[in-house]
Parts: C-alpha cells; structure tokens; sequence
C-alpha cells in the first residue's frame, strides 16, 4: 500500500517547482542564486480593463466609426493617445484615458486592457535556480533541513531561527515576545493565545513555527504578515522529537518558512528550510513509499496524534479500533517502549 | 426453453472517491446479477502519481486476483466486450466525487428569480458558487469581464429569461462572458452552459458560440412560479466529466472505457433514488436519499421520479470540513456529542480531519465526534434541500421533512459505523424524520454505482436493490405533539403474522424499540392521545400500518420535533446516552 511521506531532514537536496497560476513574465535566470524573497517571475493576474465608445466619442453609427479606429488589437497605447479620429470639423479623436494596450476594437468599441499591477512569484527558498518552467515559474534546488509542515497561513519569509521552545511541548506566551526577536524567525511549541500572534506582529517578527495551535487562532493566524506555521496540527500537540532536533540544532542560521497552505494533489505544502553550511553533505529525498516493518512512522490522529515510532508489524486482515471500527492496522512502537495498533489510514512514514 | 433478459452480461462498477477508489464486478450467476467481488485502493488523484487511472488500475489488478479474472489485454488496455475465454467484461461504468469543487459564476436576469436558478442548478453538482451576476447587480460590462478573468471559473451557468420572456438583459449580460472567454487562453475557457430562455438559444450561440464551450439545457427557470432543474442534469454531467478531464490525469482514459459516460457520483445516486421513487409512487411520499462523503454531503429527494438533487462539497468529511464553521456555530456540533469532550477539542479535530481527510476515528471520543460532526452536516443539508422541495408535500410541516418512505443512506461514516444503534442515531437526530419511514443503509455503497449502470443495464440496478445490498435498519414511527414530558402519548398494539400481539404504550420525550426480528412482517395498530400526530393522516388520527422488522426492530420517536437539546453539558450527555441506550442492542 502506497504511504504517504512526510520530510524530517538534516541535510536534504530539495528540489521545489515554484509556479504561478497563469502564465506571465519569467525575471530570473538559470543558474541565478537567490534569497526566499527575490522575485522570480510576474504575471497579471488580476487584468483590469476599460471599454471606450467610440461610436458615441465621434458622433457615428458603431460600423461608421470602426473606420475611423486608428489602432489594432496588440497595440500599446499610452495616455492620450489617439484611438480614434480625427473627423468633422472640429477634428474629434478619441484618446486613451489611461496606458494600456488594445485587446478588441470593432462594433464602434475599444476594449482597452490597462497596466494594472502585476502579482510577483517570490523564490520562497534561498537556492539556485536549476530549471525555467515556460512562461510559468521555476525550479529552485537548494541544501539545507527540512521540514515539513501541516497547515501554513499563506505567507513567506525568512530570518535567523531563534528558539522560544526548550521542549517539544512548552507553551509559547506573550511575555516570551521581547524585542531581541524583531526580524528572526521563532521556533515555539504550543501556542493558545492570540496575543502572541499579535505581540510578534508588534516586533515584527519574520516567521513563526510552532508545534501546534489552537484552532480558535485560524482567524488571526491567517491576518498576521510573517509566515506561520503548524508542525502537528491543532490543539495542544507537542512536537515530535526528529523535527524538534532538526531545528534546536538549527538555532541562529538562516530558516526559510513557506508558510503555502497544503494542497494534497500539487503536494505543495508548508515547510521550513533551515540552510546548511557549503559542503554539507545531503540525502536525496524520496516523495513515494510503501509501508514496511521497521520504517519509522507518525500518527496523525488522536489519542496518539503526532507520536513518531517504528512500524512493528502489518496486521493482515482487518482489526477492531478501540472505538469499534473494523480496518487494516499496524503495530507501531513508540519511543517509550509502549506498542499501539493504529489504522494504516493514520499513518505517514517519515523519511 | 426461456431466454434471458440479460444481455450485457457482465458489467464493471469503478468508484473515484476523494478517499478511495473501488471497482466491482458483476456478472450474471443462474439469470440474475450477482456481485462477484471488488477492489479496493486509496485514489491517486494527489502526489507523487496524480493519475487517478494508477489507483483504479491497482484496484483491478486487486479484483484480478480475487476473481481471476483477466481484465487487460497485452497491450495494457481494458478489455470489453468479454472475450470466449472468459477475460473481460461486457460494459463499464464509472463514478467520480474526487477533487475540488468545480468554480462556477452564475448569471440571471434578477437576482433572486434566474439568477437563484443557475445557483441552485449549481448546488446539484460538485460546485461552489464564486460569483453572481444579475442586471441587479449593476456592475458594467467590463467589471463582469474583469471579474470572470479574476476568478478563472471553471463553469459559468446563464439562465436568464423566462419562456417567452425578456430577451435583451441576457445577450447583454452575455456580452461580458463572451469577452471575457475571448482573452483567456483557447484551453483555459470555461464551460458555459446556456439554460434561459428558449427562443433566445439561436442567438446566444451566435453571439459566444464560436468563444466558449457552449452547452444547452431547457430553461431553469421557465416561469416565474417554476424552476425545472433535472432536465439540465445530462447537459451538467457532460460538462463535470469534461471539466475534470482536464484537471485530473487519468480521468479521460476511464471515461473512454465507459464510451464517454463517467458520471459525478451524487448524479449517480440522485439517479438511483429518482428509480426507487417511482417503485415507491403507490405509497405518495417521496424517497429520499442521503449520502455522507468526504467531498460532499449528498440529498437526493424524488418523488414519484421527479428528483431534487442538493449536493453540498461544504458538508464534506474531508479537506472542505471547516466550512462546516461557516454554516453553523460549534455549539451545533457538540450538542450531538454523547461523551465528555471540550468544544475545542471538536474545533481541532474539524480542522485536524481536514488536514488528514483519510484517518479514521480511533478511540470513543474520536469516533462520536466524528458521528457529531456527520449529524450535524446531514441537518444542514437536509436544511437546505427542503428548500427544493414541491409545494404540498403528505406531512409538511415547516422546518420538517416531509413524510418519506424509504429514507436510504450511505457514505463511509454512516455505513462503517461499529453499532447499528450508532447510525441510527445519526439519521433520527440529523434528518429528524417524520411520519412512518423505513431506514434502509446502503451498506456497501452501491446506490452511486447502481445508478451508473442503470444506463447500461437497468435490470442489473432494479436486481440489486435488494436487502442484501439495502439493509432495513429499523421502521421509524414519529410521534408529534405536545404534552408535558413522561406524558403518555401513544397506544402501540403490535401483532405478528402468527398472531401474537403485544401492547405499549409510549411517553412523550422517549425513544423506545418494538421488538420485530429482521424481515418479519407485523401489523401495527396505534391510537395517539393528546391529539398527536404519528403520520396516520392527521392530528390524532390512528390507524393500522403493515411493518417490516429491521436490524433494530420498530423504533417509536416521541422525542418532539424539531428536537430540543439542553445545553447543561453534564445533562446533554446524560439525555444522548439514554436515547443512544434505548435503541442498542438487547432492546430490539
């Protein structure tokens, strides 16, 4: 059975597609290095335009006036430019409003599209661009940690990681919020109190990754401006151990947080990058698996939501939950010696 | 010597859920259709395949081994028809719920006449309704334009106009579509299905014909009394299989196995419901259907084969669970709870599915906070599809479901439930029936796959809904009224076939179970007090009704309607426990 994977990595080659939902403007290059916030490409996509009338601009009927339409589809137009005219005596034009350029012109009509503001693709981690993918995006490769995150509220940024947490369960609190933290990244456990989003948002700070939250905070996490994200989930979920690692280890390097929330069939989702000195050696990560005896695997529900053990054995047949469901299980073995049959659906190998 | 009167032999069921996908096999066993075994695999629809076709072929080679059936040709291609060696199968149907909702902007005339059409015709398949336009809303043609470049919808449904009515607002509203398709890419062109005004179809596909994909339906809103949904429902599951070809790899090579007929599951099921309900015209009331799934909660309500279909991907178990939030407060959800949890906890865990759709509810509290949030969605839902529902209904009372008989229910959550007691409690407390009703559950999730194959083979649907596929759960006599609680209400003399009567009488604010082993036929003569109402005809009217004992018997719910729950947690609990007690096993 195909499993799913989730990334705890020390030292990892990632390999990310970063793409725009439209087509648009490629700005880097192969090869260019870049930081989590330079812009790697642009597109429109939010054009606005305007319709001018140009039948009633120069007094005709509209198959009159298509006559006296002086620009064609594909034509940039600045402010005041002639679109139309002249004609009679008084040499009446009609004249662009504003900058654009003319995407329809017939029927005594012009559909002006206007220079409207373009939405940038930031490089979300600091790497090397290795691939241009069409007019669309690219592909950025980058070494460092990885890890990999459940929810995220959209945002991204990077900062130096500064640990607020000394255990994987400790509560993060507003009067851990103090100035020395302005511009980095934070690194808490459990957070239930709005007011540290908001007392972080004051500093500001550039990102937050926390072990889990409140799901009461969803509203205000998603108004914050740094990238925050959720290791475990909801509620109060200590981190696991491997991610705990990874990042007290990680203290004052730079950590990229992508905090893009998971979308199941891109696989685009959360994660945190924490850069690695220049010859660190790295694995390749693999993003398929099987579930198999001895793989080290998480629990993503509850009693045991976000426990980290060893696959011990692959129930055949189907088992009965303590609730009474009857499914496919696994034996796992927490670190603690403790052995528990969790549905194979609950689990994800980590690698 | 007899023929046959089948001739399609054996036919080939595929399921594309959200969670899993599932293939059966059936095949004719001495003349009739039998279910000779299925395959069953997580979907791929997500990373690392996104090839949906990968799931359904694991799930094949799964049925290949349980069946020995060779289904693939050397070549690696489905074969149909089946071959004289035996590989093979003679047709193929195919259903799919996976993946998003499809985005769609809605366009009428007014807004609350054609405009609400097109968003209700939206509502009866996998849809979400991102942006309406009307000539109310008085935005100009270049910020409707503007607005459909923006919002890239993958469907813009018009229905503007009645019959014979007025023809110029609609063109114009039209006017934005087609710009707005003209400047996207040819490929990222939305799907535009025109279901307005009769006399104007001429024009409109003169004037964005040869710019949008354009599809035609009889008018949605044909006067401003009528609105006529189910003639769009081809015109609709054309255009959701198109739609997903393009989003879904795999997706277009299943559909070519089913000659071009892959269905969106909830029409399916709506098509199996519409069936039965013509079967169950004698009785006047409707047969409604209920289908809780990952992408959506499913009401499909006929009457006498005239099908209301609401289809609600917000009411799903899956990634969409927190929109749940948005349609109601917490406290909604955790009224149905039975065991000591904290709201927070039931927030977490609506947000915690969504992250992790596929997990299973593992403890108690997991699993009747799961059943809290599958009631809940199914009152919502059923909230809104009564809204659908023709004027006059036997035992409408507003706010309540009419009478139905039967109520059929599927989805995971309902039909994996460890107790039967479990379930029912779901349905009595999320649908609230009234009247006398039979439950029957869908236990192997057959209805969607039953209404595929109607088109192919109605014999082997009409063969398959038997109680080997539909268990009876339990017949459900409503008792309404009022009267001080612990007031007896009810008089229930029940006698068997064999003659045997026993008597009970029933207090209102109860549940309680008449004891009728599966499949028996009793006669049930009930006399309400107090002028209550048990679906008889009328306040206080008895009478005599034939029951068929289900799983749980005959169950009598003088718990009032709609139902009152104490928000005092400890008493909460203490009342769902007692109501989940009085129908568990050992009572019937």
């Amino acid at each position: 059975m195909l499993a799913p994977i989730t990334h705890f990595i020390s030292a990892a080659d990632i390999r990310r597609e970063r793409l725009m939902t439209a087509g648009g403007r490629i700005i880097a290059r192969r090869g260019q290095q870049v930081n989590p916030l330079e812009i790697v490409a642009e597109a429109i996509l939010e054009p606005q335009h305007i319709l001018l009338d140009i039948s009633g601009g120069l007094g005709l009927p509209p198959k009159d006036a298509d006559h006296y339409i002086q620009r064609r589809a594909g034509d940039e137009v600045g402010e005041g430019d002639v679109i139309a005219g002249p004609i009679g005596i008084s040499r009446r034009v009609v004249r662009a409003p504003m900058p654009g350029t003319v995407v329809l012109a017939g029927g005594g009509e012009v559909l002006l599209e206007l220079e409207g503001e373009s939405t940038e693709l930031k490089a979300g981690y600091s790497g090397v661009i290795t691939d241009i993918v069409g007019d669309r995006g690219v592909v950025i490769e980058v070494t460092g940690s990885l890890i990999q995150c459940v929810w995220g509220n959209g945002k991204l940024n990077y900062g130096l990681l500064n640990l607020l947490a000394h255990a994987p369960d400790e509560p993060i609190t507003p009067g851990m919020m103090d100035v020395s933290l302005r511009g980095s990244v934070v690194m808490g456990g459990i957070c239930e109190d709005e007011k540290v989003l908001s007392a972080a948002e004051d500093l500001p700070i550039r990102g937050m990754v926390l072990a889990s939250m409140d799901s009461s905070l969803v509203p205000a996490a998603m108004e914050v401006s740094y990238p925050l994200v959720l290791i475990e989930g909801f509620g109060k979920l200590p981190m696991n151990q491997d991610a705990f690692t990874i990042l007290t280890s990680g203290s004052m390097r730079e950590t990229s947080v992508m905090a893009e929330p998971w979308n199941h069939i891109t696989n685009t989702r959360p994660e945190v990058v924490i850069a690695l000195p220049e010859g660190a050696r790295a694995d390749v990560i693999s993003d398929s698996a099987t579930f198999r005896i001895g793989q080290k695997v998480r629990v993503i529900s509850p009693p045991y939501k976000s426990m980290i053990g060893t696959l011990t054995n692959l129930q055949p047949g189907m088992s009965v939950l303590t609730g009474g469901l009857r499914t496919q299980t696994a034996g796992i073995r927490f670190t603690n010696g403790d052995v528990v049959q969790v549905p194979l659906a609950n689990l994800e190998v980590v690698g | 010597m007899q023929s046959s009167l089948i001739n399609a032999d054996s036919v080939l069921a595929i399921e594309i859920g959200t969670v899993n996908t599932r293939v059966i096999l059936f095949d004719v066993v001495e003349g009739r259709y039998r279910f000779l075994g299925q395959g069953l695999v997580p979907t791929t629809l997500g990373a690392p395949g996104n090839d949906v076709s990968a799931g359904v072929k694991a799930a094949l080679d799964q049925l290949h081994d349980i069946t020995g059936r060779v289904l693939f040709n050397s070549e690696g291609q489905l074969v149909i028809p089946s071959q004289p060696n035996g590989s093979g199968v003679d047709a193929c149907v195919a259903t799919l719920s996976a993946g998003p909702p499809l985005n769609v902007v809605a366009i009428g005339l007014l807004e609350d006449v054609s405009a609400e059409s097109a968003k209700n015709l939206a509502s009866t398949t996998y849809a979400q309704v991102v942006d309406t336009m009307s000539l109310n809303d008085r935005r100009d043609t270049v910020s409707r334009l503007d607005n459909i470049l923006k919002i890239h919808p993958d469907l813009i449904i018009v229905a503007g106009g009645i019959e014979n009515g007025a023809s110029q607002g609609v063109i114009e509203l039209l006017e934005a579509v087609g710009l707005a398709c003209y400047l996207m890419p040819k490929e990222q062109r939305p799907e535009v299905l025109y279901a307005g005004n009769s006399a104007l179809v001429k024009e409109v596909q003169s004037s964005i014909g040869t710019l949008v994909n354009l599809h035609v339906a009889p008018n949605v809103r044909p006067s401003y009394e009528s609105e006529q949904l189910t003639p769009s429902q081809p015109a609709l599951a054309q255009i959701f299989r198109l739609v997903r070809s393009r989003q879904m790899r795999g997706v277009q090579e299943v559909d070519e196995w089913t000659g071009n007929h892959l269905m969106p599951a909830a029409t399916a099921f709506g098509r199996t419901i519409r069936f039965i309900s013509k079967e169950y015209a004698h009785t006047q009331k409707g047969v409604l259907g209920v289908d809780v799934g990952a992408s959506a909660t499913t009401v499909a309500s006929a009457f006498d084969g005239d099908l209301r279909l609401s289809i609600r991907p917000g009411l799903g178990l899956g990634e969409n669970l927190p929109q749940i939030l948005d349609l109601c407060n917490l406290g909604d959800i955790t009224r149905w709870v039975p065991v000591d949890v904290s709201d927070n906890y039931v927030r977490d865990y609506i947000y915690n599915k969504s992250i992790y759709p596929t997990s299973l509810p593992i403890g108690p509290e997991e699993l009747a906070t799961e059943q809290a949030i599958a009631c809940q969605a199914m009152h919502l839902a059923i909230k809104h599809a009564i809204k659908s529902y023709p004027p006059n209904l036997p035992g409408s009372i507003a706010g309540l479901l009419p009478w139905f008989e039967p109520i059929i229910v599927a989805g995971g959550v309902l039909t994996k439930a460890p107790a039967n007691n479990q379930t029912v409690m779901m349905i009595l407390n999320g649908l609230q029936p009234t009247g006398v009703t039979t439950i029957a559950l869908d236990r192997n999730n057959l209805a969607a796959s039953l209404g595929a194959t109607a088109g192919v083979t109605p014999l082997m649907t009409v063969q398959s809904l038997d109680t080997t596929n539909f268990v009876n759960l339990c017949t459900i006599i409503t008792a309404i009224g009022t009267a001080p609680t612990s007031t007896p209400i009810l008089r229930v003399r029940l006698t068997s076939e064999d003659g045997v009567s026993s008597e009970q009488e029933v207090l209102q604010g109860t549940l309680s179970v008449i004891k009728l082993p599966l499949g028996q036929v009793g006669s049930l003569h009930l006399t309400p007090l107090h002028r209550y109402d048990v679906g008889m005809g009328g306040l206080g009217r008895g009478g005599t009704v034939k029951v068929i004992g289900g799983v749980l018997g005959v169950i009598i719910d003088a718990r009032g309607r709609p139902l009152h729950i104490p928000a005092e947690p400890t008493q909460r609990r203490d009342l769902l426990n007692s109501w989940l007690s009085a129908i568990s096993p050992g009572k019937y």
